[in-house]
């Protein structure tokens, strides 16, 4: 019991952080206090009305987050599974040099890759553009979408394909109303996992985006670090706020996200 | 798999049989053919010009051998040297012990094990951005919540975390291990439940101890897990940017960089790209064995499963 205690201190300790800041007023962040003194929702209500110099696009820059996350997560389903049912159905010819591919991006850390990224972007013409930001993640979320795919994909049994085929359907037929419908819940643990990284991603959209109407919120966020007196208050409650959908989308998906994260490597 | 419902995942991949990989009779026909690439063709599109054109592009920037001379003799890529090989060494080995430890507390029966375990996976499930920030805040020497609490409980002055160069690496290192151990407890955990529990019971009426069990059952079926794992992480905490560039911020004076963050400060900060590249590829010789490593295990794991 003792232990559990221990287990949640630790857990909970940056997050009762977060909301005791959020809870305070501007003066009371600089005291000695380990619970708000006069805790109020006011930090808040400054957020959701963007009634601060560094909120002024709040709502806006959410609004970049959500079509982020949206574009991510949809292509990702769409590019990966096309890409496994090619690969894992139809056993097209050298498919495994693709899904050696995917699994060499899988393990290639993202930030390493920022500098080029960032280069090519602006020869693109994509600098300050939200579609670069999708294309980087898109790029590193949909390696895991094909190996999720592609195993899962194993699980039903090919008959179903054959017998479509010799009553005369074509391959679109066969993915649209075969492999898509009985790959359901993989196609949910994907789509959760693109859209919390891209909610979970800083670097790219850092190096990315730069006017105060394209930045994501993370982005906005970090920047009151590096004004001269940072407003801790708003900043946490601008987190939480930040925080809230994921958490939700989170445990509301969490079975099928671990389903497909205990990878191949479970039966040793 | 009743107990698998503690973190509730329905787990098909582990569960069901699965059925040997075949072709499809008499193989793809012409128009068939044809769709296979057109499927194929949106991913391919993607891995050239997103992962292949950087990858090269980024080889020919950090071509030049006069910029690893500059590199190596910066006294602060010196120092960002034994910073990432101490972050790697520490944060990976630490997280991936903790987390063994706790797959197998989690384990339990019980409710209560059941509702620890929801509030466990927090830090995974919020976003890492703001926790990074707020644990920044929480760090801070004067008016930090942790040094409050020190001073509330102790009545002494804690240190001031972020200024001298081994405590702010250890914040950064302490904030990795928050941020991703319950990740990789998820894993192990669902890798020990997918351990028959007859093995358990065979052991049990054999007189196998709890120490016994974990080397002749749970160490030889978990091995292979937790090396992939130890691998895995390896190479995502290299490429970790988020823990060291919001706790220490690199600061004080530079001393606690890693190579991921040390890039981006060459590149943007003192644009000059190239170097960063440089100090980038730096890493490449600890990196490539254990990709290839990393991709030979997932590939058979891939096949067995």
């Amino acid at each position: 019991m003792a232990f559990g205690v221990l287990v949640v201190v630790w857990t909970l300790l940056p997050l009762y952080n977060m909301v005791m800041v959020a809870l305070e007023s501007h003066g009371d962040v600089f005291t000695d206090a380990i619970w708000p003194p006069h805790p109020s929702f006011a930090s808040f209500w400054i957020v959701v009305t963007e009634g601060y110099w560094y909120l002024e696009f709040f709502w806006h820059q959410f609004g970049n987050s959500l079509y982020v996350g949206a574009a991510v997560t949809i292509l990702t389903l769409l590019i990966g599974s096309l890409a496994s049912f090619s690969i894992g159905r139809m056993r097209i010819r050298y498919g495994w040099l693709v899904s050696n591919a995917a699994l060499l991006t899988y393990v290639i850390p993202a930030s390493f890759l920022a500098i080029p990224f960032y280069r090519i972007m602006q020869n693109y013409g994509l600098a300050n553009n939200l579609w670069s930001v999708i294309f980087a993640e898109v790029t590193f979320a949909t390696p895991y979408g094909i190996f999720i795919f592609s195993q899962y994909g194993r699980s039903i049994p090919i008959e179903l394909d054959e017998s479509a085929r010799i009553d005369g359907a074509s391959p679109i037929q066969i993915y649209f109303h075969i492999y898509l419908p009985m790959m359901a819940p993989a196609l949910v643990a994907v789509g959760t996992y693109a859209l919390l990284l891209a909610w979970n991603e800083y670097l790219y959209q850092f190096l990315l985006l730069s006017s105060k109407r394209s930045m994501t919120v993370p982005v906005a966020l970090a920047q009151f670090l590096n004004s001269d007196e940072a407003p801790w208050n708003y900043m946490m409650a601008t987190a939480i706020v930040y925080a809230l959908p994921p958490l939700a989308i989170y445990y509301a998906f969490r079975g099928r996200m671990t389903a497909g994260l205990t990878m191949g490597g479970v039966k040793g | 798999m009743a107990s698998a419902s503690v973190i509730g995942f329905s787990s098909p991949a582990v569960a069901r049989r699965i059925a040997p990989w075949r072709y499809l009779q008499g193989g793809l026909k012409g128009s068939e053919y044809n769709w296979a690439i057109a499927f194929l063709v949106p991913y391919v599109a993607v891995f050239l010009t997103f992962v292949v054109y950087p990858a090269f592009y980024g080889l020919w920037m950090g071509s030049d051998p006069s910029l690893y001379t500059e590199l190596f003799s910066d006294p602060i890529y010196q120092s960002t040297v034994v910073n990432t090989l101490l972050f790697i060494g520490i944060a990976v080995n630490l997280k991936m012990f903790c987390a063994l430890l706790m797959s197998g507390f989690f384990m339990r029966r019980g409710w209560w094990v059941k509702a620890l375990l929801m509030i466990y996976v927090l830090p995974w499930a919020v976003p890492a951005l703001p926790t990074f920030i707020s644990i920044h805040w929480m760090l801070n020497g004067e008016w930090g919540l942790l040094n409050n609490a020190i001073y509330q409980i102790f009545n002494v002055d804690g240190p001031s975390w972020l200024n001298s160069r081994w405590f702010a690496l250890g914040s950064a290192i302490y904030s990795h291990i928050w941020k991703w151990m319950p990740f990789w407890t998820v894993i192990l955990l669902a890798g020990r439940m997918a351990i028959p529990q007859e093995l358990y019971d065979a052991a049990k009426v054999d007189g196998a101890s709890g120490w016994r069990q974990f080397v002749h059952i749970n160490f030889p079926l978990l091995a292979n897990l937790y090396l992939i794992c130890t691998l895995l992480s390896t190479i995502f905490t290299l490429g970790d940017f988020n823990s060291v560039f919001f706790i220490s911020g690199g600061g004080p004076a530079n001393s606690t960089h890693v190579l991921a963050t040390l890039g981006i400060r060459d590149a943007f900060d003192l644009a000059k790209p190239r170097l960063g590249v440089a100090a980038v590829m730096s890493a490449l010789p600890l990196m490539i064995p254990v990709v290839i490593v990393l991709m030979r295990k997932l590939r058979t794991a891939e096949v067995q499963l």
